[in-house]
């Protein structure tokens, strides 16, 4: 029997396990809609409230759940909305699948109304970008799209559909995707490789892991913790990578990068060997290349080939799944003592502490801290909590100061750094994982970039706990101008809006916190109450986070705080 | 590091599809990385279009060129070779005037010099093509200059490897094996 495009689409998503999509409904696409509603029981559909809101979502969803987002928009704006979050994902490697309508296809090419040429504009923004132009192609070109959107470096893929092929009949037949000629997402690891990597680890007197979103991506997190015990080899992570290993594990000793932990960040540049895995050396990370791991051989592991020597030069490139990696090996690890190598980690972290940490947790003034509030608020936060953050000075305090302890519990922007990700990522988070607490950090300006989002909580009632760190400045901006640009504060403060009363216009509880005496209290009614909350934190706008390497400097320029830079 | 520039041809075999051209266009684009000659054909495994893309960088620049596009999905992999490595040919088109070629005895030797032929021939104009390598094809426009040459065209550069192994057909056959086996598993 012949059925519609649009209903073919639909059956296609339910063949490949899609129950939840996030979009928005028009014009070239209402085929696709009309058909959702018969399939409402299959699919549940989340009408956000902006087109940038689905994408993020999609994401947050993606990264809870380890499933394939889906977006579905129109043609033209709608699908222009999306491009933000394209680049995101690309950049954070989220499979999503992201079905704009188009034109009908005899009008393809004439400025129709609506029409941007959709698959032009994301190609560099996507893994795969295709237009389907005909009902009998969409089974397959759907069925390719998962494939693509989840396997090998995941990656967002856009299926652009003309009208005509969403309203014209063909017969209909799915079958999954596990094979495409020009692709191979599963490189094999030679056992030779395996063997010469865990000698070298093993014979190191000074390694490291750096492990990365490609660990959490290949749910490898367990296998990386027995490694690292067997081993007994510090571990860092990446920003994306911070929920890799418990934060209080011994073995776990905190961030890499330009507002990373001291302690990974100088024992980069004194490693002999460093086994990089599922993560592709960020300039955010490595800061000045010439100057960095100067003393390691580097062991880089990549699903993704052009990864590989792309930023440093690697002793060993491997192409192959971290998980494999990790899991190969395990059983090849031997303990080894490295006390004098470990006692430099324990070092930093008293400097650290001294420098940095105790004076944000503790501060002798009136005024809060981000660094204070997350703590306190992770120290509250059931165990298996995931923690969603914008982007900003809030973002590096999450990172730094929420404690991680379970599987895919840190969500955020890296490669993008997408300010207005947190609140949409927050909601498809909490839909993709809804036993668990999800909590969002963000900042004034951020939250307003997609503060339309709160009608999408009010509507599918999403409990998502909402902390927000209110400087009344685009604080992140703020600091840099403070260190490099003499305090000129040009256009980072925020006249804002009275939060608490915008989340109530929502239906959302709340309430603002100006006082520390008042914090504990309220971060326990946030999290005793059923349903979303947003608490209002006001914070000093002249914290700053720390420590610190500027852009493009080595580990020898790190600034401890304002007064203070390392001195080694 | 080797900052020098050279001269490098990528060769990309790909799957026949749309909009494959504009990806790898961008990839150069991207990093500033100026096309000096294109050519797309069939090759002798049925269904794959071999390119072949010619441009001046560092090495350093192209190899992570050719990773960008071997990422794109339907390409199926792509070569990064330097031209000591390759057999490599380019053709060129000369319009000159029938009537000087009657009128210029030096006309037909420097034809003849040159190896070059003659393709169509009327009344009015003839058209002479040349195949070599780029050096030689400009040789012979120098001195067709002088003659009142009215149109010059060259193509984009065709090669073949000169390596053992035929590295394309080695990747399908293994690709295969993956196929059959995923299939079966
Ligand atoms: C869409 C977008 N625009 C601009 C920026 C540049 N930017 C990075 S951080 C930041 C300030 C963020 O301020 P806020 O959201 O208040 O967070 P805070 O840093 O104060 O925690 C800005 C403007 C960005 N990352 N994303």
């Amino acid at each position: 029997m012949k059925i519609s495009g649009a209903e073919g689409l639909i059956k296609s998503l339910i063949c490949e396990g899609v129950d939840t999509v996030f979009g928005y409904p028009g014009g070239q696409i209402i085929a696709v809609y009309d058909k959702l509603y018969d399939y409402q029981k299959e699919i549940k559909h989340i009408l956000v409230r902006h087109e940038q809101g689905a994408i993020h979502a999609a994401q947050g969803y993606a990264r809870s759940t380890g499933k394939v987002g889906v977006v579905i928009v129109t043609s033209g704006p709608g699908a222009a909305n999306v491009v933000t979050g394209l680049g995101d994902a690309l950049m954070d490697s989220t499979p999503l699948v992201v079905i704009t309508g188009q034109v009908a296809s005899a009008f393809l090419g004439t400025d129709a109304f609506q029409e941007t040429d959709v698959v032009a504009i994301t190609q560099q923004l996507t893994k795969w970008a295709v237009q389907i132009r005909r009902p009998e192609d969409i089974p397959s070109m759907v069925a390719r799209a998962f494939y693509i959107a989840s396997s090998g470096r995941p990656g967002p893929v856009v299926l652009d559909i003309a009208k005509d092929a969403q309203a014209g009949f063909a017969e209909w037949s799915h079958r999954s995707c596990n094979f495409i000629r020009s692709y191979n997402p599963h490189p094999e690891i030679p056992v030779s490789d395996i063997t010469e990597i865990a000698d070298m680890l093993n014979n190191a007197e000074r390694p490291m892991i750096l492990a990365g979103h490609g660990v959490t991506i290949a749910n490898a997190e367990q296998t990386l913790m027995c490694v690292a015990e067997k081993g007994n080899i510090p571990v860092a992570t990446t920003l994306l990578g911070r929920s890799n290993l418990p934060f209080n594990h011994p073995m776990h000793k905190g961030m890499l990068g330009m507002h990373g932990n001291l302690g990974p960040n100088i024992a980069t540049n004194k490693a002999d060997v460093i086994l990089a895995v599922g993560m592709r050396f960020d300039d955010r990370i490595t800061g000045d290349v010439k100057q960095y791991a100067p003393d390691a051989k580097i062991i880089h592991v990549d699903i993704d080939p052009s990864e590989l020597n792309k930023i440093v030069h690697a002793y060993k490139a491997i192409h192959g799944d971290a998980g494999q990696l990790l899991t190969a090996l395990l059983p090849l690890m031997k303990h080894r003592d490295r006390d004098e190598w470990l006692k430099l980690f324990k070092k930093c972290e008293e400097i650290e502490h001294r420098e940095v940490i105790d004076p944000e947790l503790h501060p002798n003034k009136q005024k809060m801290n981000m660094g204070e509030v997350i703590s306190i608020v992770s120290e509250h936060a059931p165990e298996n909590s995931i923690c969603v953050t914008d982007v900003g000075q809030n973002q590096m305090f999450a990172a730094r100061y929420f404690g991680c302890r379970s599987h895919r519990a840190f969500i955020s922007s890296g490669g993008l750094g997408t300010m207005g990700f947190g609140l949409p990522a927050a909601i498809g988070a909490k839909i993709g994982a809804p036993r668990r607490e999800v909590i969002l950090f963000v900042g004034d300006g951020g939250l307003q970039m997609t503060i339309q989002e709160l009608g999408t909580i009010m509507a599918y009632d999403v409990n998502v706990k909402i902390v927000l760190l209110n400087n009344s400045f685009l604080g992140n901006v703020r600091q840099w101008q403070e260190l490099f640009f003499q305090g000129r504060y040009s256009q980072t403060e925020m006249t804002n809006p009275d939060f608490v009363r915008l989340a109530s216009a929502y239906g959302i509880a709340g309430e603002n916190v100006t006082v520390r005496e008042e914090l504990e209290g309220a971060i326990n009614r946030m999290f005793d109450h059923k349903g979303a909350y947003l608490l209002n934190i006001s914070i000093d706008a002249d914290d700053m986070i720390f420590p610190m390497v500027p852009a493009g400097g080595s580990i020898n320029t790190i600034i401890l705080n304002p007064t203070t830079k390392l001195s080694l | 590091m080797d900052s020098e520039k050279e001269l490098f041809t990528v060769s990309v075999f790909s799957e026949n599809t749309v909009g494959l051209l504009s990806q790898v266009a961008l990839i150069y684009t991207r990093r500033c990385i100026n096309i000096e000659s294109i050519s797309a054909s069939t090759c002798s495994i049925p269904g794959v279009i071999k390119w072949t893309i010619t441009s001046i960088a560092t090495r350093h620049a192209m190899e992570k060129v050719v990773l960008q596009i071997e990422k794109c999905i339907e390409v199926l992999k792509a070569f990064l070779y330097t031209d000591d490595e390759i057999v490599y040919q380019e053709v060129a088109l000369y319009k000159v005037d029938t009537s000087l070629l009657m009128d210029e005895p030096h006309l037909e030797e420097i034809i003849r010099n040159h190896n070059a032929r003659i393709l169509d021939i009327n009344r009015d104009f003839t058209v002479i093509e040349k195949t070599g390598h780029y050096s030689e094809t400009t040789a012979l426009f120098e001195e067709l200059k002088r003659y009142n040459l009215r149109q010059f065209v060259r193509s984009g550069r065709v090669t073949i490897t000169k390596s053992e192994r035929e590295f394309v057909s080695e990747y399908i056959e293994k690709q295969n094996q993956r196929k059959n086996g995923s299939q079966q598993g």
